[in-house]
């Protein structure tokens, strides 16, 4: 008797670009004509077309998955991760069945839910009790189930005197916490989980990260899981695997696999790098990054706490009055966490000579971001406002979460900042 | 070695799968869910309205009022020896539980685009559950109707009459047949609609169109020109023939009639699961 619950063969998902609708008729006649008719193969599908977002390819066809196999065993909590685009959200819509494979099979043994997303169907007039019961409808159980676990679901959602209120007058707080603990009490030998967990409050996420690995660990179920937050993956999953452009690259222990996709990572990051010469009047030759005196770039993986050194080579040009360059630090949703300038520690340009060069170097003190990916933009200008010169993605990073603390539980993917407190007891 | 019998699995899901493969036992497993979204229905309805159910009762009674003034006392269009208000009422009850199911269910996908993408569950359901919620709709209006004819049974009208036939026993399969006919439709609209967007707008006028090419207005008997074999082609005269006939006392229908509608609506309804059926699988996609 063998331990496999999902099976995946050649799995493959094409997904058509541009424009929808005009003009498909005609195609679809054609397409039809030619694979039914005449039983060849589908000329629209052309083989080979990689999902690379970044550069154009000649077909309208991409193949957001290509040939994924893997298996995966009862009890294993498996973490999904990659890159934006790397067809983790295409894999959990067709195990989750909310579209169907191109090519190629995925077989499973028992029931599975998905949840990709926390509250799917709530209706804002139905209470809390009305919604649970819609919801756990929505998501396969029977009326009779959720009755019985009606009591342990309120209890979990800590929303116990709200439950006859209609939720459209709860907080965003209240109805994640109602949604999640429905989900959480899915009796489905395999869940199926997107990011759904960067909601709700640090609290009620450790909540939902020990519910869930109750779940795998505890009573053997199998969790399939997808995340960009690796210090999540890290604790919830024992396996993981990497996918790339599509394709499964790396099929582990979660530890390698992590390693696999942060070099992975960084190595597409670096190439990244795009300068900008707007006015012409200065060039930047050379970006470095040290850590402990040691060059990383292009590598890098951080840790809390470390201090980086970078190192900027450039050159003016033409003179330049008042140069100033900035750095903006931004997160993995291009926020800007830190915005860091030449004035804040005293130093000026006021007067930068034709053809004089410079070497300089930037330390920083402890980084203490939340551990994520972070970008770092470079820009060179005349008195904090007329563009000269930007880099953007000059550098990448992971940032990790370290023992700079001593939790051992994620840092809540929300913080953006770690904040270091020393705790006393007087 | 049997890892590669299909059978070890509980669930397989691939690419290409015949047309005819409709899950019906998953359907049948999430009936409880069925009887959710129709409640929900009926309370969202309820709760967003200050008049509430009442809202049923006001378009039937105006239309019956304009068709009474416009086609019995303009157009003085026969209703059959049948008071003309009941005559109307009768055939826009049976015509709006029609109309509903096909038209709610033409929007299915666009609709529930937002559900559909983020969880599994037999799309079926869906359109089930508006034919099932439009049946609270059709309750009231029948409870309308059979109060105006409990009022014209205590008022009658001059020349004209009505009585209730042996025909009322067939009264719910007339509903059935109603709902799978306007569930047919309406699945192939909402499947072909995904890619094409353009038969949306059709769908307003044609069920308007169509109902004048239903005997709602006028008695199939009125006709006698060439046009009758086009309205009796139209599956739903047979219904509202019968239907009325139920009721009033008055109708043109047949046994083969009859017939003739259950099959069209059966080939109508079998094609339109089946489109409906291929759809579901990818429609996300390209909606």
């Amino acid at each position: 008797m063998s331990n496999i619950v999902i099976k995946v063969e050649n799995l493959s998902k094409a997904y058509q670009l541009g424009q929808i609708g005009t003009g498909t008729i005609s195609r679809d006649v054609e397409r039809f004509f030619i694979t039914k008719v005449l039983g060849k193969e589908d000329p629209f599908l052309k083989i080979g077309e990689t999902n690379d977002r970044s550069t154009k390819g000649t077909s309208d066809i991409v193949w957001s998955l290509k040939d994924i196999n893997f298996e995966i065993n009862k009890g294993d909590a498996v973490g999904i991760i990659g890159k934006n685009g790397a067809g983790k959200s295409t894999l959990l819509k067709l195990l989750s069945r909310i579209t169907g494979p191109t090519a190629g099979s995925i077989k499973v043994k028992g029931r599975i839910a998905s949840l990709l997303e926390v509250g799917t169907g709530f209706h804002p007039e139905l209470s809390g009790k009305e919604n649970i019961y819609l919801n756990g409808a929505i998501l396969g159980m029977r009326k009779k189930e959720i009755t019985q676990k009606l009591d342990e679901i309120i209890d979990f959602s800590g929303v116990e005197r709200y439950i006859d209120t209609p939720v459209k007058r709860y907080s965003s707080g209240m109805y994640v916490r109602l949604a999640f603990a429905v989900a959480a009490h899915l009796e489905s030998e395999i869940l199926v989980v997107d990011e759904v967990l960067a909601v709700g409050d640090a609290e009620f996420q450790k909540k939902c990260l020990g519910k869930m690995s109750e779940i795998s660990r505890g009573e053997g179920r199998t969790v399939l899981f997808v995340s960009h937050n690796m210090s999540a993956v890290k604790s919830l999953c024992n396996k993981a695997m990497v996918l790339e452009n599509g394709m499964l690259k790396y099929q582990g222990a979660v530890e390698e696999s992590i390693a696999v996709y942060s070099k992975n990572f960084e190595e597409s990051l670096a190439q990244n790098a795009k300068h900008y010469n707007v006015q012409h009047k200065i060039n930047c030759f050379e970006v470095g990054v040290f850590l402990h005196n040691k060059k990383i770039f292009p590598n890098a993986t951080l840790l809390l706490g470390d201090k980086i050194t970078i190192q900027l080579q450039f050159q003016a040009l033409e003179s330049i009055f008042d140069l100033s360059i900035a750095m903006d630090i931004l997160n993995i949703h291009e926020e800007l966490v830190a915005h860091v300038t030449n004035e804040d520690d005293g130093m000026y340009f006021s007067k930068v000579e034709k053809n004089e060069s410079f070497n300089l170097e930037i330390t920083t003190r402890e980084l203490l971001f939340s551990p994520g990916i972070y970008s770092i933009n470079i820009w060179f200008g005349v008195g904090q406002q007329e563009t000269l010169y930007t880099i953007k993605n000059a550098f990448n990073f992971v940032l990790e979460q370290s023992d700079y603390t001593k939790r051992t539980k994620a840092i809540p993917q929300q913080s953006k900042v770690y904040l270091h407190t020393n705790w006393l007891q007087k | 070695m049997l890892q590669n019998n299909d059978s070890n699995w509980d669930l397989v899901i691939k690419g290409r799968t015949s047309l005819f493969d409709i899950k019906f036992k998953d359907v049948w497993a999430y009936r409880d869910l069925l009887f959710m979204f129709v409640k929900r229905d009926f309370v969202s309805f309820y709760k967003q309205t200050v008049l509430g159910p009442l809202w049923f009762f006001i378009q039937p009674i105006f239309t019956t009022l304009v068709f009474t003034f416009v086609f019995g006392n303009l157009a003085n269009i026969s209703s059959d020896g049948t008071p003309h208000q009941l005559f109307y009422l009768t055939g826009i009850t049976a015509w709006n539980y029609f109309s509903d199911c096909l038209t709610k269910t033409s929007t299915v996908f666009k609709d529930n685009a937002g559900i559909f993408g983020k969880v599994y569950f037999p799309r079926l359901i869906m359109p089930l559950s508006i034919v099932v919620s439009n049946l609270v709709r059709f309750g009231v209006q029948l409870v309308l109707l059979l109060l105006m004819m409990i009022y014209f049974a205590l008022f009658p009208v001059e020349n004209a009459s009505f009585y209730i036939t042996h025909a009322i026993w067939f009264f719910p399969f007339l509903v059935l047949l109603m709902a799978l006919l306007g569930l047919g439709l309406g699945l192939i609209i909402t499947a072909i609609t995904t890619k094409y967007k353009d038969l949306t707008f059709l769908v307003t006028f044609g069920v308007q169109l169509l109902m004048y090419g239903t005997t709602i207005i006028y008695p199939l008997s009125y006709i006698n020109t060439s046009y009758k074999k086009y309205i009796e082609l139209n599956p739903m005269t047979p219904i509202v023939e019968c239907f009325r006939y139920a009721f009033l006392g008055k109708g043109e229908f047949s046994v083969y009639s009859i017939t003739y509608s259950v099959v069209v609506s059966l080939i109508i309804l079998f094609f339109g699961i089946v489109i409906f059926n291929k759809t579901e699988k990818n429609f996300v996609d390209t909606i």
